[in-house]
């Protein structure tokens, strides 16, 4: 019988700012512990929450990237429970009004047909802001937890979506857009690594068309791998409970990436009884149309705008202007190659996704990190596109620029790598090489087709690589022809 | 809505606090007052206003994003019960 899986994803994104959300001390990673913990992030008696206005304008950017409704008037409120990472007993985090409202976020989803993809939007409940806890260290000491508030007051933004997504490979493909929109936007720097973008993924299953089943919520999840395989599991889980006979009772497990299981955290009933109040520390916050609208000023392209740009004008495939898209350096990287070449976007998009992409790989570097610049690529490809050098040579060319640098034009000239255009020197070639292969030419001539390849092989070969190879292919088959 | 004395030690509960039953019964009294005047604040017609989350009508200043906060752990720490290597220790807590 058939089941559906059902998921909706929350997700916290740090917010990239100097100092936290309520206080003034620096939220820089790796810091010695407890050197970025300041009297306010330490709940210490008397101090007060001043909200940094750079969290809230990163949240207004993604509102407007999101085509979301930005609050008028949001407000604070405390979450209240105890654990020592979070010394005032509550987090500040919003409740009641959230500062950004329902938005979307339309993604690509891959299938099992190689560079296949469908286009869904899923659509945002809500994003607000909230501070972050500091970390728990469980091993080093007898007994004890050693408490590091470095982390707490870090701002985050929490990105709450509907449960709109039917699959693992859908949430993986609506938190990668999430992924790369924030980085896009510059208000997170997406370091999973280092626990700036987290995913929460609630999961339940149900027969196609009936109610929402049951839902379990999977907490942390810190890689794109490990949302799919923790989704896949809970779900073949959940669907083996029910088939079996058992009920699902909503529940927040753990995933065990060494197991790759998910195992219900030990809960007590009452654990989860918030008691949300608005914070009286904190004055709702008033956001007017004047900041909207300077942040709107200031949102770059965005990717979903740029693939569309890149299908309808630049001509590109939807797999090619999705790749091209997956980072705000990539894309830029793509257009000013572009620039050097402006009618070659197929041939720019294949070398950046082909060559360029594969040596990135090899060495681990990122697109800002390329040895090579857009300059010089595009140059190169400029003498691609009129003919100057082959593919082949364009290859050689490619990993001089890589190793040593130096301007495309220079390399051509100083290695011979131009292609030959001289018809009459390549008829020559040609006149001597069927010369030289009687049997081979009579057999191409009694209808042996196949032999041609063994033509253009020497004819390349005679030519050091050099010969244009739609001329030489020419003037082979119209001398062959006899 | 009336209290019931499970309800304050669910209440005491939740907020950490260990109360003796004449304390429960005290806290009883207290809060069923507060509930009560509560009650009587329902029943004023609000009608047409708005709900209000603070009890003056203004709103919030912004800080700049600017790091003014130097280290001063060794001070903080210095009045921490426990502390060791930079981190402040508590009893275990595994969830």
């Amino acid at each position: 019988m058939q089941w559906e899986i059902v998921i909706g994803l929350e997700v916290h994104a740090q917010l990239s700012t100097n100092s936290k959300i309520f206080s003034g001390a620096s939220t820089t990673f790796g810091a010695e512990p407890n050197t970025q913990a300041c009297a306010v992030d330490l709940a210490l008696p008397g101090v007060l929450p001043v909200l940094n206005r750079g969290a809230v304008e990163r949240a207004i950017r993604f509102g407007l990237a999101v085509g979301a409704h930005i609050a008028q008037r949001s407000e604070f409120s405390r979450k209240n429970y105890f654990y020592p990472d979070l010394p005032k007993g509550y987090q500040i985090s919003q409740f009641d009004l959230p500062i950004i409202g329902q938005g979307s976020l339309t993604i690509q989803v891959p299938t099992t047909t190689a560079g296949k993809t469908y286009k869904k939007v899923v659509r945002l409940t809500r994003a607000h802001l909230e501070e972050d806890a500091g970390k728990s260290l469980h091993e080093d000491f007898q007994g004890m937890t050693g408490i590091d508030l470095n982390r707490a007051g870090t701002p985050l933004l929490e990105i709450v979506s509907e449960p709109d997504m039917r699959s693992a490979a859908e949430a993986v493909s609506y938190a990668k857009m999430l992924h790369t929109l924030v980085r896009w936007i510059g208000i997170c720097d997406g370091n999973m690594q280092e626990g700036s973008f987290r995913c929460d993924a609630n999961v339940s299953v149900r027969r196609p068309g009936a109610e929402l089943g049951t839902r379990r919520e999977i907490k942390n999840l810190n890689s794109f791998r490990f949302l799919q395989q923790a989704i896949e599991y809970e779900a073949q889980w959940q669907i083996d409970t029910l088939e079996d006979g058992g009920t699902i009772h909503q529940a927040t497990v753990l995933f065990n990436s060494d197991k790759g299981e998910t195992r219900a955290m030990r809960s007590k009933e009452d654990a989860h009884d918030y008691r949300y109040f608005p914070d009286p520390d904190l004055l709702p916050l008033a956001i007017d149309n004047e900041l909207i609208e300077q942040i709107r000023g200031t949102l770059p392209e965005l990717p979903l705008s740029k693939q569309a740009r890149y299908v309808t004008d630049l001509g590109l495939s939807d797999y090619d202007a999705d790749t091209l898209t997956s980072s705000r350096e990539m894309a830029d990287f793509f257009e000013t190659t572009l620039n050097e070449v402006p009618k070659e976007a197929k041939l720019c998009a294949n070398w950046l996704m082909g060559d360029v992409s594969a040596s990135l790989n090899r060495e681990d570097r990122d697109i800002t990190q390329c040895p090579i610049s857009p300059q010089q690529l595009g140059g190169m490809l400029k003498r691609i596109a009129d003919g100057t050098i082959s593919n082949s040579a364009a290859k050689e060319v490619f990993k001089i620029l890589w190793s040593e640098g130096g301007d495309p034009d220079t390399i051509i000239e100083t290695k011979g790598l131009k292609q030959m255009s001289d018809i009459g020197a390549m008829e020559a070639m040609v006149d001597e090489i069927i010369a030289a292969n009687p049997t081979q030419v009579a057999e191409y001539r009694s209808g042996k087709e196949k032999v041609f390849g063994f033509f253009v092989g020497l004819a390349m070969k005679a030519s050091k690589g050099k010969a244009n190879p739609a001329q030489m292919n020419e003037i082979l088959k119209r001398k062959l022809a006899g | 809505m009336s209290l019931s004395i499970n309800d304050v030690y669910k209440v005491a509960r939740l907020a950490r606090l260990g109360m003796s039953e004449q304390e429960a019964q005290t806290a009883h009294d207290q809060l069923s007052n507060i509930f009560g005047l509560i009650a009587e604040m329902q029943a004023v017609d609000t009608n047409g206003i708005a709900p209000m989350s603070h009890a003056q009508d203004i709103t919030q200043r912004l800080r700049k994003d600017v790091v003014t906060e130097l280290n001063q752990r060794e001070q903080f720490q210095a009045a921490a019960p426990q502390a060791k290597n930079g981190l402040y220790l508590v009893p275990q807590v595994i969830e």
